[in-house]
């Protein structure tokens, strides 16, 4: 029932202003240096190895994870500011965000030892980066129709088949797929699934930059021939992926990349009308920071539940279902507040190939990492309606 | 939550449970429920919760009297409680007891103002404030003057809500307080609408609430083209929707309600917390309530109905205390006076 859904207004706890402002700082430095321009949206397929070793440096990758693997141990809200910075200053962090956000925690769960002693110190120093080999190429949204196998052999798995619309695949140097192991059964379609880690850059795999309507190359065809995996690198239980996914979704789904994708229009807007709004523009621009606000509250809300150990799927479906959607829309009704302001805005320029960018990116935020329907079907088994 | 704001929020849920159903009321023409249900609330102390002890209140927290107000939204409550309640919290900024009975604020508007005279007469219009026909007493706002008048004394043009609870105009021509005190130093109107504002948030929030749950029970119930209409997409996904709506009103009103009930002191913070829970709550309400009744088809568009008593008056509390317009235009002010570089930091102190 309805009872399930609640927001708390849980708060940052007070060290994590602290850490705000070296962040901030960390920041401000590296853009003076010159590593990024705030100014750019970030672009996604921008690799830049030093800033990563840098942020790693600083402890902020891996942060909440055990220090025998080189966390931090520090909660999940003080990872939560960290990213949020992070993603409002538009810095490039694509070569270690997935592996921070979800495939480290997976293999913390369920990689043996000695691979953990490998692979979650060099995250952590931000060396590695992650891809994540859901879909294929008849296989989106639903995902437990993936028919890539992983057959049996002495030793490990040969793998055979095709990932399609893999992220930073180009640039990986693994990947945490699902692969077949068994066909389905009949009382379960989700059976016969397993999760691997793969590692990335050998012969066998052919990896193949697909381009993006934003002018990007950040997406890829990734196809497996022959491709041997271990069997020390099988991720839980053989045919039994299905039971892994849903506990991590809620990580997946409520951060503040879930909302923040577009959010640098709304600040140029604010500085394109400048210090005395007209009524229309006073009133778009303060329904919009409602609007952010309550999503913000929301997803801390969120990670306050994660970092008591709660499961609140479908409250992380329901951040990122109207965030995704808020996010999506905030360029175009950006667009509508600035077709008034003065040409004389010494920003114009800038917020024009904002929103040129913005406008682009929108279409794929309600469909990477869940789409909005895939999401309002979980929600509606939430609300006992399937 | 607390384990007293429970204790709180348990007692008035018996009591609205008991004494405010919804389907009862809907189908009482003659409105008896009103006045057993408001003596079972005055018997608990509700109405003066926020008002302390030695003011003639039964000095509950600000988070405790939030709680009771989220949970009358989940009612539709339609006594003057919320408004009571209100001005209670008002006569008590400047350390004004408050009488028995049912009261209410003036001004409910952000743009009407009451004025004192030279002598200590009050004088002004308000409109649109809420049950000011059955109030006995008015709180007032004056400038910086805080007043109880009495009602009997104003001149009142009654009129109804969209959600069918008395909306009036109040009209002071010289009239003389019960008692008139300098309001706290720098507590202004802004102040009195803002905390309205969360007040009338929680109460749209706890309507959503109840709308969400009404929604699902009749599609879990209802069937058409031979399966129950819950097993559509089509309208799985509407509800969806809805309980995004509802979760989002919910998480600005609590997150308002508890900026509120801790905060040291008036500032950018507290405004904009205040202000994005009424303009949010406010787009839910009319979203949201859409697609209850867009679930409900025609039997929801019916006066023998329940849904009304909610869709409508979370409808109706998206203008009191200032509309999310006006929230929204004050909102984008003050962003935009602090500059396109200190929104991300304002945001982020929340």
């Amino acid at each position: 029932m309805t009872a399930a859904l609640r927001f708390d207004p849980i708060r940052l706890p007070e060290k994590c202003e602290q850490l705000r402002k070296e962040v901030r700082a960390f920041l401000a430095e590296e853009i003076a240096r010159g590593t990024f321009d705030p100014f750019t949206p970030n672009r996604e397929d921008t690799d830049v190895p030093d800033f990563c070793r840098r942020v790693g440096e600083r402890g902020w990758i891996g942060m909440t994870w055990p220090k025998q693997y080189g966390g931090q141990e520090r909660s999940f809200l003080e990872r939560y500011v960290v990213t949020e910075e992070m993603r409002v200053a538009n810095a490039p962090t694509r070569r270690f965000f997935v592996a921070d956000r979800q495939s480290g925690p997976i293999l913390l769960k369920y990689a043996p030892e000695h691979i953990k002693m490998d692979i979650l110190p060099r995250i952590c120093k931000g060396e590695v980066c992650f891809a994540i080999g859901m879909s294929e190429p008849n296989s989106g949204s639903d995902l437990f129709a993936a028919k890539t196998r992983a057959t049996k052999t002495d030793g490990g798995y040969l793998i055979n088949g095709t990932k399609i619309w893999t992220s930073s695949a180009h640039i990986a140097d693994y990947m945490i797929a699902i692969f077949r192991t068994s066909p389905p059964t009949k009382e379960n379609r989700r059976h016969g699934l397993t999760q691997f880690l793969v590692k990335m850059k050998q012969p066998g795999i052919q990896v193949n930059p697909i381009g993006q309507i934003t002018g990007q190359f950040e997406f890829n065809e990734v196809v497996f021939t022959d491709y041997f995996v271990p069997d020390d690198h099988v991720l839980g239980e053989v045919d039994g992926a299905w039971k892994q996914a849903t506990s991590e979704l809620a990580y997946e789904r409520s951060g503040p990349e879930r909302f923040l994708e577009t959010y640098y229009v709304l600040t140029e807007l604010v500085r394109a009308v400048g210090k005395n709004p007209d009524t229309r523009s006073a009133e778009g621009i303060g329904r919009l920071v409602a609007q952010v606000h309550t999503m913000r509250r929301m997803s801390v809300s969120v990670a306050g539940m994660l970092q008591a150990g709660k499961e609140p799927v479908v409250e992380a479906s329901i951040v990122k279902d109207i965030g995704t959607v808020w996010e999506q829309q905030l360029p175009h009704r950006v667009r509508d507040l600035a077709a008034f302001v003065e040409e004389t805005a010494t920003n114009r320029e800038t917020l024009e190939k904002q929103l040129s960018f913005a406008i682009k990116t929108a279409p794929k935020l309600t469909i990477q990492g869940g789409t909005t329907e895939v999401l309002r079907g979980i929600i509606a088994r939430g609300l006992g309606l399937r | 939550m607390a384990e007293s704001e429970n204790i709180v929020v348990e007692t008035a849920e018996k009591i609205f449970s008991d004494l405010a159903d919804a389907q009862t009321i809907n189908h009482d023409r003659n409105g008896a429920w009103k006045a057993p249900l408001w003596q079972a609330l005055s018997e608990a102390g509700l109405p003066l919760a926020w008002v302390p002890e030695e003011c003639g209140g039964s000095g509950a927290s600000l988070a405790e009297g939030f709680a009771v107000l989220n949970a009358a939204g989940r009612h539709a409550v339609a006594v003057p409680l919320a408004e009571t309640m209100l001005a209670g919290w008002l006569l008590a900024q400047a350390k004004i007891s408050s009488p028995d009975g049912e009261m209410t604020v003036i001004p409910a508007t952000p743009k009407d103002r009451i004025t004192q005279n030279a002598d200590g007469t009050l004088s002004g219009r308000a409109r649109s404030v809420p049950f000011a026909k059955a109030a006995r007493h008015f709180a007032v706002l004056a400038g910086g003057t805080i007043a109880l008048v009495d009602a009997a004394k104003c001149r009142i043009e009654a009129g109804i809500g969209l959600g069918g609870d008395g909306s009036d105009t109040v009209v002071l021509d010289k009239i003389e307080p019960k008692a008139a005190k300098p309001a706290p130093k720098g507590f202004d109107q802004t102040q009195l609408m803002l905390m309205g504002g969360v007040v009338r948030s929680l109460q749209i929030a706890g309507a959503l609430e109840s709308m969400l749950e009404i929604s699902v029970r009749y599609s879990n119930e209802r069937v058409a083209f031979e399966k129950k209409i819950s097993k559509f997409q089509a309208v799985q996904h509407n509800l969806a929707k809805l309980a995004g709506e509802s979760a989002a009103a919910l998480a600005a009103a609590t997150s308002a309600a508890d900026t509120v009930a801790n905060s040291k002191g008036f500032d950018d913070a507290f405004f904009l917390e205040a202000a994005a829970a009424k303009i949010r709550c406010s787009e839910a309400a009319e979203k949201g309530g859409a697609i209850a009744h867009q679930v409900h088809g025609a039997i929801g568009f019916t006066i023998e109905h329940i849904l009304h008593r909610f869709s409508l008056r979370a409808l109706a509390w998206r203008d009191d205390f200032g509309s999310e317009s006006y929230w929204a235009v004050e909102l984008g002010k003050l962003v935009a006076d602090r500059g396109a570089d200190e929104l991300w930091p304002l945001v982020a102190s929340r």
